[in-house]
């Protein structure tokens, strides 16, 4: 699927920033749903079925992208024709380089000790980690439009994302 | 196949004509059909007015093949003719059923084809596979419902746990073909749950659906909002259900029984099938009261008589309960809920009524579950609600189903590591695609191994198939591009494309998972099953590729005229040329022409679907919408 080109913000009726109407979002996703999902083309010719199936996917793949502040942040960046997660995009400061390593140091001894609770209170701070990051990327896309700083802190954000899947993945294995 | 919905030459049926369909709980151990008759969705009955179809086939000596209670009746007389949790073995190998030294079958490997894994079983009627032996189940099913409507079905729903992976999902479609059976639908049975509980108790919020059947343990959470039913998350254990609970109670009497006599030889096939079922009465005995009595003579004449006590059975069962409970927490994380956002919880499936289960389940959801809907009927039920809907009797646009993909899929990469392609509770339908590139200088082709499960080694997850990709033009390693791309559709069956883009050759291949029947296996054992003689056969394909064809040409002249102004007056042009060129090919009588004008006239309306998928989304959207915009 070549779904680059798509523009997910328009697909949804919403302003192209980073700041969303979560709920507005989640309304238009079921308004367009409601018209396209391939339950509503079973006895649809062919041509329309994938008409449908297309529409279906796209607007899955759209409101994933959005709805998930990490993939919504990463894809403004590719709009304006940043990839944040490029190779040549390695330039993250150094405190936060320790600091990802100290977060993978406590996964790995919890894992070792196979305690749930470390898991658990490892993946509440980096959430809440998470959460203020969110904030300051509104600031950064929306108001000064910095994309320098913006492209930085999404690659934080999804460093994060990264290590709570990690820890997500070593509770479910302990469990 | 085609829906066989005849009407006159130059007429079509009637638009507001009810249409027949049926939602199908095919279970482990008992089967149900369901339909909606006035506005009412209900279950029904065979002749003697039983609602549930034991899921039990026996081949019996005469050559009949026997469906339900006088099948199950058979068991312990006839254990290896008689076939029941069928449902288990559907898209697995001989190497999957662990426990098979205490089922009284005789399976075989499918030895038939190299790249088939299926197993199959031995009975006095030749080698049987789950699928056809579901089939038998669904056959009599759709016997029941046709005699009870008085019609032909246009469709059915089937419904499959929602854990079951691509190759169980594949199976059970098959099975439904070879039943003669139109799926319009694969449901999740959590999901089909949901939507018989929702809509009867105007429910909104976070729910949760714990189904525990015969064979299989499902754990779905949604949430429902006007008429919208997402599931956030489900998970489960396709291998966990009543069964094991009897199992464990059967493993008791024989060690209870051994204490006292030492010498106590192996089990028959059928004292084996004899004392499943005596189990069986006695957990569901348990239920109710504190204990029972399991009694009977077993083949060599030693008589069991033994006591269960309730407290005993949680004893020897716990363990299963607690089984639950890990996919329940899988299920809460991936849906990112705690306990107090859910708004309730609904019991499915007849092993749900064991109270320790219940017990378990309120403990940890801190709440009473909710058990007004019969727990066996309630899948059934909300399976024929949706065939009603996608029937098309039912304009229900308040109605909207979006369901996921259970378990993650992904490809073999280097070092036995498996890539994930797709993510489990993604929701359906969703095309995925990843780039990979070869290892070798002048590598030319590429093998490319599909997988379903969680873990990162491919000797973890289940293998769905395999295939090679070749006429890659030699480069050096790293340079090609393959593209491959999943994509899992509305009924949660997945096909695999790859493509190599640098050069723009393209060589393309569609999968289907190695527990499956192919489509040979399927086209020989339909005609095979097919009385009628060869003409006859002729006339119906005829007929069928007539039919497709009217209902292609009403519906694209509908459409035209409704949306005509969407397009270019070329290409309406271009339509109605196929449109007559369609017609005319229909006066003649050859089907393979029909069914290929047909393929012409929809690719040639492909830009205008599109074009008007466009404009109702836009519509979908306008109003409400865009005045929220502009505040």
């Amino acid at each position: 699927m070549s779904n680059n080109q798509a523009d997910y913000f328009q697909l949804f009726n919403l302003p192209e920033q980073y700041a969303i109407d979560v709920k507005l979002l989640e309304a238009n996703f079921r308004k367009i749903q409601s018209a396209s999902h391939p339950d509503r083309f079973v006895n649809a010719p062919a041509s329309e079925k994938l008409a449908s199936m297309q529409q279906a996917t796209l607007s899955n793949e759209a409101y994933g992208t959005l709805k998930n502040p990490a993939r919504r942040a990463k894809y403004l960046l590719e709009r304006r024709g940043i990839d944040a997660v490029a190779d040549t995009n390695t330039a993250l400061p150094m405190d936060f380089l320790m600091q990802q390593m100290e977060w993978r140091e406590q996964l790995d001894d919890a894992k070792q000790a196979k305690d749930i609770e470390s898991l658990e209170r490892l993946y509440l701070q980096l959430r809440a980690e998470a959460k203020a990051m969110e904030a300051n990327l509104g600031e950064l896309f929306d108001v000064t439009k910095d994309d320098v700083a913006a492209t930085e802190l999404t690659r934080k954000l999804i460093f994060i994302d990264k290590v709570c899947a990690d820890i997500q993945q070593a509770i479910e294995y302990l469990d | 196949m085609a829906l066989l919905q005849i009407s006159e030459p130059g007429m079509s049926a009637a638009p507001h004509q009810h249409k027949l369909a049926v939602g199908i709980d095919l279970g482990t151990t008992n089967s149900l059909v369901a339909t909606v008759r006035s506005a009412m969705s209900t279950v029904l009955q065979d002749d003697h007015g039983h609602a549930l179809l034991p899921s039990v086939v026996r081949y019996a000596p005469d050559g009949a093949v026997i469906v339900g209670h006088e099948a199950q009746a058979q068991q312990s007389n006839d254990p290896t003719n008689t076939i029941s949790s069928a449902k288990r073995f559907m898209g697995r190998s001989i190497n999957d059923i662990t426990d098979r030294a205490h089922i009284p079958y005789r399976f075989v490997s499918a030895s038939h084809d190299q790249n088939s894994k299926a197993l199959q079983i031995e009975t006095r009627a030749g080698l049987k596979s789950p699928v056809e032996i579901s089939a038998e189940i669904l056959k009599s099913l759709k016997i029941r419902a046709e005699k009870s409507l008085g019609g032909e079905l246009v469709g059915a729903v089937i419904t499959v746990p929602a854990y079951f992976d691509d190759a169980q999902r594949q199976a059970t479609k098959d099975a439904a073909r070879l039943a003669g059976l139109n799926v319009l639908r694969l449901l999740n049975e959590p999901t089909a749950a949901a939507v018989a509980y929702g809509l009867d108790n105007a429910a909104e919020g976070n729910f949760v659906i714990y189904d525990l059947g015969g064979g299989t343990f499902d754990v779905s959470i949604l949430h429902l909002s006007k008429g919208v039913f997402e599931v956030l998350a489900t998970n489960g254990d396709s291998a966990l259900g009543g069964d094991d609970f009897d199992h464990r109670i059967y493993c008791w009497v024989l060690d209870t029984v051994r204490e006292t006599n030492k010498e106590f030889a192996p089990l028959t096939e059928s004292d084996t099938r004899l004392l499943l079922t005596k189990s069986r009465q006695a957990k569901e005995w348990l239920t109710e009261n504190f204990e029972a009595q399991i009694l009977c003579r077993l083949s060599n004449g030693i008589l069991v008589d033994v006591t269960l006590s309730a407290e005993k059975f949680v004893e020897i069962t716990q363990h299963l309960v607690i089984k639950t409970l890990s996919p329940t927490r899988k299920a809460m994380r991936d849906a990112s809920l705690s306990i107090e956002d859910i708004n309730g919880v609904v019991l499915v499936g007849g092993a749900t009524r064991m109270p320790h289960i219940r017990r378990a389940v309120e403990d940890y959801f801190q709440q009473e579950p909710l058990t007004n809907l019969d727990p066996d009927k309630v899948v059934a039920l909300g399976a024929a609600i949706q065939a009603n809907i996608l029937a098309g009797n039912k304009n229900d646009d308040e109605l909207l189903l979006l369901d996921v993909t259970p378990l993650s899929l992904g490809l073999e990469t280097m070092g036995g590591l498996v890539e994930k392609v797709i993510h489990r509770n993604s929701t359906l339908p969703i095309a995925r695609a990843q780039e990979f590139t070869t290892y070798k200088d002048g590598q030319t082709a590429m093998s490319i191994h599909v997988l379903q499960g969680e873990r990162e080694l491919v000797s973890d997850c289940r293998s769905l198939a395999r295939f090679t990709l070749r006429g890659i033009p030699p480069m050096a390693a790293g340079a090609a591009r393959i593209r491959v791309t999943f994509t899992v559709d509305a009924d949660g069956l997945l096909s695999v494309s790859a493509r190599e883009q640098s050069t723009g050759v393209e060589a393309r291949i569609e999968v289907k998972p190695s527990y499956g029947l192919t489509e040979d296996e399927i086209t020989s054992m339909l005609k095979a099953s097919f009385s009628s003689a060869e003409e006859d056969k002729k006339a119906r394909m005829l007929a069928e590729a007539r039919v497709s064809a009217g209902a292609i040409i009403n519906s694209v002249n509908l459409a035209l005229q409704a949306d005509g102004h969407l397009i270019s007056a070329a290409e309406q042009e271009a339509i109605q040329h196929e449109i007559k060129r369609l017609e005319t090919i229909t006066q003649a009588d050859d089907a393979t022409a029909i069914n290929q004008a047909v393929d012409a006239l929809n690719t040639a309306t492909e830009a205008f679907a599109a074009a008007r998928m466009n404009a109702s989304v836009s519509s979908a959207l306008s109003g409400k919408a865009i005045n929220s915009l502009e505040v």
